[in-house]
């Protein structure tokens, strides 16, 4: 089904059909327009801007009432601090954001390549039960993952994955997993299995004509799939929050998190701590956004 | 070239779906084999079990004398087309068709040759340096065409390979297919739902319903003579008309009072169908000698023919292809008799050719 947004929600025949755009009149509905959007991405955009502002204000700045929005001075020592622990050495919160990449890097590409091969086999074979067992998988993603905060802590105590980064990287790869069959195998459908019946003619085995010809054609759902599957790994709290407690294990959610209470808090160091949480994600979309735009419309064509 | 044995093969699927029941075919070298079938008969699945993209359940088939059960579809030296091309699309249409070439390893030299043969064979001159989608379906099937006659394999396999392509090309595609099996004297087993490229293509066909072989016939036989009421039913356009009959003073009698040639050997105290082509009756006029009289309820005017369906003695909807000069109107009496030779006659309950 081809459909494009618009016919999909024009209910009325064709011909007599005008756009809403028309009858409100199309200069006042596109100023109106612009107006709603401005006040969204205002409220939207504010909380960001106010924590970059932060992140660069001195502290009294940043006490200051009332709230100083331009007429301040910047500075980078909260960013130092983020990085530089107070005697010179490495600080706490870079140890915490090393333990992120390593935990939502390692679990996304355990994920992917566990996922994308178990989603080619779900799309191409005739397998028992082959809807029951992917109804199962989804089915992993029904409940909020808080349900099992406290059976996984227990079971991890047991086999001593408490405070360990392996631990954190098994079970978001447990959660990514099945997001990955799934999504990966809407893809893989996309791609004709002829691709692979020719190609195994022509003298490679299966295997090899997974690689060399749906594999290159995935790329842009692969690249699609580890974005969201990052972002989870990486945005993760509760179960980070619960299943470490040492400085060496614990990524950047919990970490930032821990920087607010006690007697004072240290908002500068909050926010610039948050920005450099919030880059890497950024950064990295950014840099695959060609496939993740692929990504995420395909399917939507017919092709 | 060689020739192709299927023997008692079986497929069932691990979801408990037989796709095949029981086929044997014995497809001859240098032969020009069509599987015909609806959706679902199996003749997809039988084809890629003889390419060994299926593993079949059990059965043998042999390629060349030679038992290819247990050989990866690389070492069966055969060629596949596909409905959908399936060109790899990165490639330019010179690199599709060296591909297979390259992949068997042979040297730079014969690689050009041979591709340069296949496209002259094909006329892909000018698309030689396109991509995939830059070329028409047309194109993109005489590409695929190419790149399985670029291997010199032993044998052909088309899967519905005109299927994609709109009729006026299809035809002409037909035509070029047939020519290029005669020219290469090449053994081909082509699959398709549409009996008229059955007709037109094939030398031998095998009729195909739910996973067993109905018929094995030259066109001619499997027109004639349909072995099975699916077979009656399914070749020609329009179909048979099945008109239930009893002989009656060495006469074969329909329900309606129409009166058939009965072929010798009819068994007796059994319920019989005879199968009479709507070219072997004839709308008359009320009355006319021989004729039962009868209804006319539409007629469709194709230009060359027209097709009456008409009713007599509560028998409905026969078909009757008449001339286009020989006109009646809807709702107008007529008479309707039988002017061909003795009707395919079939048994009610085994749904067989009985004589």
């Amino acid at each position: 089904m081809a459909v494009s947004v618009d016919e999909a929600v024009s209910t009325g025949p064709a011909r007599d059909h005008t756009p809403p755009a028309r009858r409100l009149g199309g200069r006042g509905r596109s100023v109106l327009e612009v107006a709603l959007l401005t006040v969204l991405a205002v409220v939207m955009l504010f909380p960001v801007l106010w924590m970059i502002e932060t992140s660069i204000k001195e502290n009294r700045d940043v006490y200051a009432i009332p709230a100083k929005f331009f007429d301040f001075k910047v500075t980078l020592d909260h960013y130092k601090d983020v990085f530089v622990a107070p005697d010179g050495g490495r600080s706490a919160l870079s140890v915490s954001f090393l333990n992120s990449v390593v935990v939502a890097g390692a679990s996304t590409v355990l994920a992917t390549v566990l996922g994308v091969p178990a989603a080619w086999a779900y799309s191409r074979f005739a397998v028992k039960a082959k809807k029951d067992q992917l109804f199962f998988i989804l089915s992993t993603r029904f409940m909020p993952p808080v349900v099992v905060v406290v059976p996984i802590f227990l079971m991890y105590r047991q086999v001593g994955l408490i405070d360990n980064k392996l631990g954190l990287i098994l079970i978001y790869t447990a959660f990514n997993v099945p997001f990955t069959i799934w999504m990966m195998k809407g893809f893989v459908d996309e791609v004709p299995a002829e691709y692979e019946d020719a190609a195994m003619l022509d003298g490679y085995t299966r295997l090899q004509a997974f690689r060399r010809f749906t594999l290159p054609l995935l790329v842009p759902g692969i690249a699609a799939t580890a974005v969201f599957a990052l972002i989870f790994s990486w945005n993760e709290f509760v179960f980070a929050t619960f299943l470490t407690s040492s400085d060496s294990v614990r990524t950047a959610p919990p970490a930032i998190a821990g920087l607010i209470g006690g007697t004072t808090t240290d908002w500068g160091l909050v926010a610039a701590a948050s920005v450099v949480f919030a880059l890497p994600v950024l950064v990295f979309a950014y840099l695959v956004r060609k496939h993740l735009i692929a990504g995420v419309t395909l399917g939507a064509v017919r092709r | 070239m060689a020739g192709i044995e299927v023997t008692a093969l079986h497929k069932r699927y691990p979801d408990g779906t037989v796709a095949v029941d029981h086929v044997d075919l014995s497809i001859g070298d240098g032969e020009l084999f069509v599987m015909l079938g609806p959706s679902g008969c199996g003749k997809t699945t039988t084809l890629r079990a003889i390419a060994g993209l299926e593993r079949q359940t059990t059965g043998d088939i042999h390629i060349g004398g030679t038992l290819v059960n247990d050989l990866p579809p690389a070492e069966r030296d055969i060629a596949m087309v596909f409905q959908f091309y399936a060109l790899y699309p990165h490639l330019r249409t010179r690199d599709n068709l060296a591909f297979p070439l390259r992949a068997e390893g042979l040297p730079k030299p014969e690689v050009h040759k041979r591709v340069d043969e296949a496209a002259r064979l094909m006329r892909l001159g000018p698309l030689l340096d396109r991509r995939p989608r830059q070329l028409s379906g047309g194109e993109q099937q005489r590409v695929a065409l190419a790149r399985a006659l670029v291997r010199r394999p032993r044998a052909f396999l088309m899967d519905e390979p005109l299927t994609n392509l709109d009729a006026e090309l299809r035809a002409d595609m037909r035509t070029e297919i047939k020519h290029l099996q005669g020219e290469l004297g090449a053994t081909m087993v082509y699959v398709t739902h549409d009996q008229v490229e059955a007709m037109s293509l094939g030398h031998r066909i095998a009729i195909l319903n739910k996973g067993r072989v109905e018929q094995i016939g030259t066109p001619l036989e499997v027109y004639d003579r349909p072995a099975s009421l699916f077979c009656a039913a399914f070749i020609g356009s329009p179909p048979m008309n099945l008109i239930e009959v009893e002989v009656a003073d060495g006469k074969l009698r329909g329900q309606g009072g129409l009166v058939l040639t009965p072929p010798s050997g009819l068994p007796r105290d059994r319920r019989l169908v005879a199968g009479v082509r709507p070219e072997a009756l004839e709308v008359t006029a009320p009355g006319a000698e021989r004729s039962v009289p009868a209804r006319v309820v539409s007629a469709e005017w194709l230009g060359d023919e027209i097709i009456y369906v008409v009713d007599h003695n509560g028998q409905r909807d026969v078909r009757v292809r008449m001339p286009p000069t020989v006109r009646f109107a809807a709702d107008a009496t007529v008479g309707l008799r039988h002017t061909g030779g003795t009707p395919a006659v079939y048994d009610v309950r085994t749904e067989e050719l009985v004589a």
